[in-house]
């Protein structure tokens, strides 16, 4: 007993950091899925781990959930050591994978009532938190039926609700809406900001900027096992840009032209396609895109189509590494739109 | 969900290791938890409730007149013989499931509790005696409706059966590590069967032994198959516990030495 108070102490002092990753190294065989990650989390906030498929994400959170033993490097939990003090951690932590953890051939109440037994509830009090969990997650109309009928959403919320069981101050999400629909990701969003609220810091992985933009006080990208940039979701914008305008132009003739336009108008560097007809330019101030507009219509330039473009993961990896997100990391590349994942 | 407010990570009581208690509480947690999963898919209780029917039905028809003479006095012989094929058989399955189970997403959410480490597959043995005990009881009705009265009466059966779960749970720890250690549920399934498969039937559980050829006498007298299956007819037929008896449960009990910390180890490792 004297060791746990012992302990605790040690906790009460650095309570600030809910996780504190140092050079974390994973090795598949030949293959460095994890090469050094530093992670810092604060307590109470939403920390996102961005990166493409195969940057060593998933492999990172098993590290620091303790399910996958570090072969080099160390991770701390509120102060606890994740190969010392493996029991510690896991009372002070909530992991939602990539794939539901639950179980499939059994009914959401009985998912939920076992894995609460399983953390010392009672029977009675262990039936009284299903329901309640349920009935906040909306699944108690489906609560008797087996999880083979649950839709992808659900199941995330009911793998979501497991983990929620003993209000672990500190919850992994690995990737929570990835393959959900859009209505789905967004009542996913909500229910991890109402979470943040409660007092808990998140610790979530994405493929989407976006998703990363939205929730998460701070921003990790890594790629090939490393992080390549730290920091708030507008320091990460500001590294990489804006918005982009895209413009086709219906002449290819008028290339040239056009380009000097644009140039003068939002005074930035307009590129034009290597296949021709479009031109691409970094967008600060929307504003001024009707001035542009003006002043290639005044010039007899014809546009046979106009967007403008978000950041996307590929950009903000093209910005950073020098290389894209997909082609390098992933070898089902070919088999992927290169648009999916953004 | 916002009235509950998260209790922060300083002000937690925290233990360092799950205690006794707490590992026989989610052992048993995970056992409960087996029977569930039992009762929501009952078709896999097909190998423990038809083929004790179907086994003694066939070769006891089969068999009876060659070797006996007529089935009524073939059934002292082959009801211990394919009580003890059927529940060894079974214990096959817990090797399987426990693959299976531990491929599964959910096997990560176990891992990640704070529970005993061992709860899982502790939990995976301990419902399994379940099984056994199907089996046992359906095998000795069978016999039952057949004609068969064994003469050691029912206490000595009851006894019989025991002796069988308690083997064969000894038993399931070495399925329960090829379980462990195997890439894929049916390779368990597979190399388990070729081991057991011989076993079983290159004993004395169908036949007279002194029928056999002397190459596979020598086998089927050694075969731990054989000793179990004497001490079981010894306890119904004839109500006494003989030198067979001892000799299964040193057996059950060197298996279960040599193979428990074996699976432990392995398990932990990968748990």
């Amino acid at each position: 007993m004297n060791q746990n108070k012992a302990t605790t102490e040690i906790a009460k002092k650095k309570v600030d950091w809910a996780v504190e990753a140092r050079g974390l190294v994973k090795q598949f065989g030949t293959y460095r899925a994890v090469d050094g990650i530093d992670l810092n989390v604060r307590a109470g906030t939403v920390y996102g781990v961005l990166g493409p498929n195969g940057a060593g994400k998933t492999t990172t959170i098993r590290m620091l959930t303790t399910l996958l033993r570090p072969d080099a490097g160390s991770a701390r939990v509120f102060g606890h050591d994740v190969t010392k003090e493996p029991h510690i951690v896991r009372q002070l932590i909530g992991v939602t994978g990539q794939y539901a953890s639950v179980d499939e051939s059994l009914s959401a109440t009985e998912n939920l009532v076992i894995f609460s037994r399983l953390l010392g509830l009672g029977r009675a009090e262990s039936r009284r938190k299903s329901a309640e969990l349920l009935e906040a997650f909306g699944l108690t109309e489906a609560a008797k039926r087996p999880l083979k009928n649950f839709s992808g959403g659900m199941r995330r919320r009911l793998d979501l609700a497991a983990s929620l069981i003993a209000q672990p101050p500190l919850i992994f999400l690995d990737e929570p809406t990835t393959g959900l629909d859009p209505r789905t990701r967004n009542q996913m969003w909500t229910t991890i900001r109402q979470l943040v609220d409660t007092g808990s810091t998140v610790l979530l992985t994405t493929q989407y900027l976006q998703e990363a933009d939205e929730l998460a006080d701070r921003i990790a990208v890594i790629d090939r096992g490393r992080v390549v940039a730290e920091g708030t979701a507008d320091d990460l914008k500001a590294s990489i840009g804006q918005s982009s305008l895209q413009l086709r132009i219906q002449d290819p003739k008028d290339m040239e032209c056009a380009r000097r336009i644009v140039e003068q108008e939002l005074r930035v560097t307009a590129v034009a396609s290597p296949e021709g007809g479009q031109l691409t330019a970094p967008l600060a101030d929307a504003d001024k895109v009707a001035d542009l507009l003006i002043t290639l219509r005044e010039a007899d330039i014809h546009l046979a189509e106009l967007s403008v473009q978000k950041p996307t993961l590929d950009e903000v990896f093209l910005a950073i590494t020098g290389h894209s997100a997909q082609t390098e990391t992933s070898e089902k590349t070919d088999a992927e739109d290169k648009g999916a994942g953004l | 969900m916002n009235q509950m407010k998260i209790i922060p990570a300083a002000d937690r009581q925290l233990r360092k290791n799950a205690g006794l208690g707490q590992t026989v509480r989610n052992s048993l947690t995970m056992a409960g938890r087996g029977l569930l999963k039992i009762r929501r898919t009952p078709e896999q209780l097909f190998d423990v409730t038809l083929q004790p029917i179907i086994f003694t039905l066939m070769f006891t028809y089969i068999f009876g007149g060659a070797i006996s003479g007529d089935v009524k006095s073939y059934l002292p012989v082959i009801i211990p013989g394919i009580l003890v094929q059927t529940v060894i058989t079974t214990s096959i399955v817990t090797g399987v499931q426990l693959r299976e189970d531990m491929d599964k997403g959910v096997f990560d959410r176990f891992k990640s509790l704070p529970i005993a480490r061992i709860a899982p597959l502790a939990g995976a043995l301990l419902a399994d005696t379940v099984r056994y005990t199907i089996a046992t009881v359906l095998t000795f009705s069978m016999g039952y409706v057949m004609g068969y009265r064994p003469d050691g009466g029912f206490a000595y059966v009851v006894l019989s059966g025991l002796l069988v779960i308690v083997c064969s749970w000894s038993i399931s720890w070495i399925f329960a590590f090829f379980g462990v250690i195997a890439r894929t549920a049916s390779s368990v399934q597979g190399i388990s069967m070729l081991a057991l498969f011989p076993l079983t039937f290159l004993s004395n559980a169908f036949v007279p032994v002194n029928t056999l050829p002397d190459w596979l006498q020598w086998f089927a007298k050694i075969n731990p198959v054989s000793h179990l299956i004497t001490a079981v007819r010894r306890l119904t037929n004839d109500g006494a516990f003989g030198w067979d008896f001892t000799v299964t449960l040193i057996g059950a009990a060197v298996i279960v030495i040599i193979f428990a910390p074996l699976t432990v180890r392995a398990y932990m490792r990968r748990a």
